[in-house]
């Protein structure tokens, strides 16, 4: 059954002068970024949970991240350096993730009219959105515990103590922030670690399991390790 | 059975495009999603009106031709299925089922489920190839390629370049196509002279089409109808960064 069909116009291909950067190539920078800076955040772990062999112990280590690698560099340089490197880590992370991002809303103008639930994990849906809650609180929490800005007693010689204010349970919201942000972190590394295996190569049926248990049981560990503060301080088993 | 099938229509690129509803009578449930399509066309074309236009070929889920999102889902709710190889069986009587075409910048619609797939021609033409002179066929044992190699590049291959990945992936992203094409040829003897070049330019040209980067959901995967593996995009990030590492060393 012939019938003449009315003939479209031949769509417009979108047309692209500049040659784009290369789109595993971002990937690379947010997974090598992205390590480093869980590195950092295992390695803050360990000294946040210096709290619980009390007061001297806890400021005693404060007061050594100031003396890191003296005498062959000033006081406190190495932390200044250390600073530098996960800003720079930080900012290259974010501007890999926006450009990828707004290429990943260009990619789809017309959304699907009938769009079940994606099936991938809750952690990787809202990698975006997690991203921008977790930065939202590193600026809360420099202006906090860093600089004491924020903090209720802001003693930068008296770390312990900027730590046990700030957890008092008439600042709950603190708290809940706190929670909310850790909790954010560990559903990002849930995704994000097995992420940037796979980014650097990760190729194997086996090789994929091993990755998604080990980014489970690695973000677990740290959102244990970092809200066991802020409950150890509201129970009283810190103060 | 008795369905609703609400589907889109748009005249042309220009055209902004919607959802119309037609009620489709008397479907068989031995009939392939295609024939019901076919069977409400045939009713369109009596009544006056302009058939739905879906792309199709070879009817038995090998071409990669037919290219609908049923429900939401690239090939509709079965897995490992082309759309013509879904049947109506997997419907309800009195079901109202979606149909849109895959969405995508790089896959723009020419007209109603028809999508313009140039996009995927434009990766193969990048690197998907040997550049190998032609003649008659060397003997098959000329060159041995251990099995475990031979079955991976032999699922790669069964792609068929549907671009089902693309249009259920959240980002619009054809790293599944590209990997698939990548590894193939990538994995046998005769592809390796040219690998390195082949994963950059391939995956310099999918960037250039206006897709999306991987974010590692595997939706792709799940709806593929060859079943694909998403570790073969492990695999081009491997190939990709050891070229990067060539090229400059």
């Amino acid at each position: 059954m012939a019938v003449d069909t009315k003939v479209p116009k031949a769509p417009a291909a979108p047309v692209r002068s500049r040659k784009r950067t290369s789109s595993v190539l971002l990937k690379i920078i947010m997974a090598v970024t992205g390590i480093l800076l869980i590195l950092f955040l295992y390695l803050h772990m360990i000294g946040n949970l210096k709290i619980f062999f009390g007061a001297e112990a806890f400021d005693h280590y404060a007061h050594w991240l100031r003396t890191i690698a003296t005498p062959l560099l000033p006081k406190t340089w190495f932390l200044w350096i250390q600073r530098g490197g996960l800003t720079i880590a930080v900012v290259a992370h974010i501007a890999a993730a926006i450009i990828l991002a707004r290429r990943a809303a260009a990619a789809r103008p017309v959304k699907y009219a009938h769009r079940p639930k994606v099936q991938g994990s809750y952690a990787a849906r809202t990698m975006r959105w997690g991203g921008v809650i977790v930065l939202l609180f590193v600026i809360f929490h420099i202006l906090d515990l860093t600089t004491g800005t924020l903090n209720p007693v802001g003693d930068k010689s008296h770390p312990y103590a900027n730590v046990v204010a700030d957890f008092a349970l008439d600042r709950w919201y603190v708290t809940l922030f706190y929670t909310l942000a850790i909790v954010a972190v560990g559903f990002h590394l849930r995704h994000g670690i097995f992420s940037a295996v796979r980014t650097l190569g990760q190729q194997t049926a086996k090789g994929e399991r091993i990755a998604r248990a080990s980014a489970l049981v690695l973000s677990l560990i740290l959102v244990v390790g970092y809200l066991s503060v802020p409950f150890a301080v509201m129970t009283g088993l810190v103060d | 059975m008795d369905i609703q099938v609400r589907v889109w229509r748009q005249t042309d690129s220009s055209d902004k495009g919607r959802m119309v509803t037609y009620d489709v009578k008397d479907i068989s449930p031995d009939a392939s999603f295609l024939e019901m399509l076919d069977v409400l066309n045939e009713k369109l074309i009596l009544d006056g009106d302009d058939p739905v236009a879906f792309d199709h070929d070879c009817r038995e889920g090998i071409c990669g031709a037919c290219s609908m999102v049923i429900d939401g889902v690239a090939h509709g709710p079965e897995r490992a299925t082309t759309t013509c190889q879904l049947h109506m069986r997997h419907f309800k009587n009195g079901d109202v089922i979606d149909v849109e075409p895959w969405r995508a910048a790089a896959f723009p619609v020419i007209k109603d489920l028809v999508v313009d797939r140039t996009a995927f021609d434009k990766i193969i033409q990048a690197g998907g190839y040997i550049t190998a002179p032609t003649g008659a066929a060397p003997e098959a044992h000329a060159t041995p390629v251990p099995k475990k190699d031979a079955d991976l590049a032999f699922e790669a291959a069964t792609c068929i370049g549907c671009g089902a990945c693309v249009a259920a992936c959240p980002n619009g992203s054809a790293m599944l196509f590209t990997a698939a094409k990548v590894a193939h040829l990538g994995l046998v003897p005769q592809g390796q002279p040219e690998r390195d070049t082949r994963v950059l330019d391939m995956l310099q040209a999918q960037d250039d089409a206006g897709f999306g980067g991987c974010t590692n959901m595997g939706e792709c995967t799940t709806v593929c109808p060859k079943g694909i593996p998403l570790t073969l995009i492990g695999r081009l990030n491997s190939d990709y960064r050891k070229a990067l590492r060539n090229s400059n060393s």
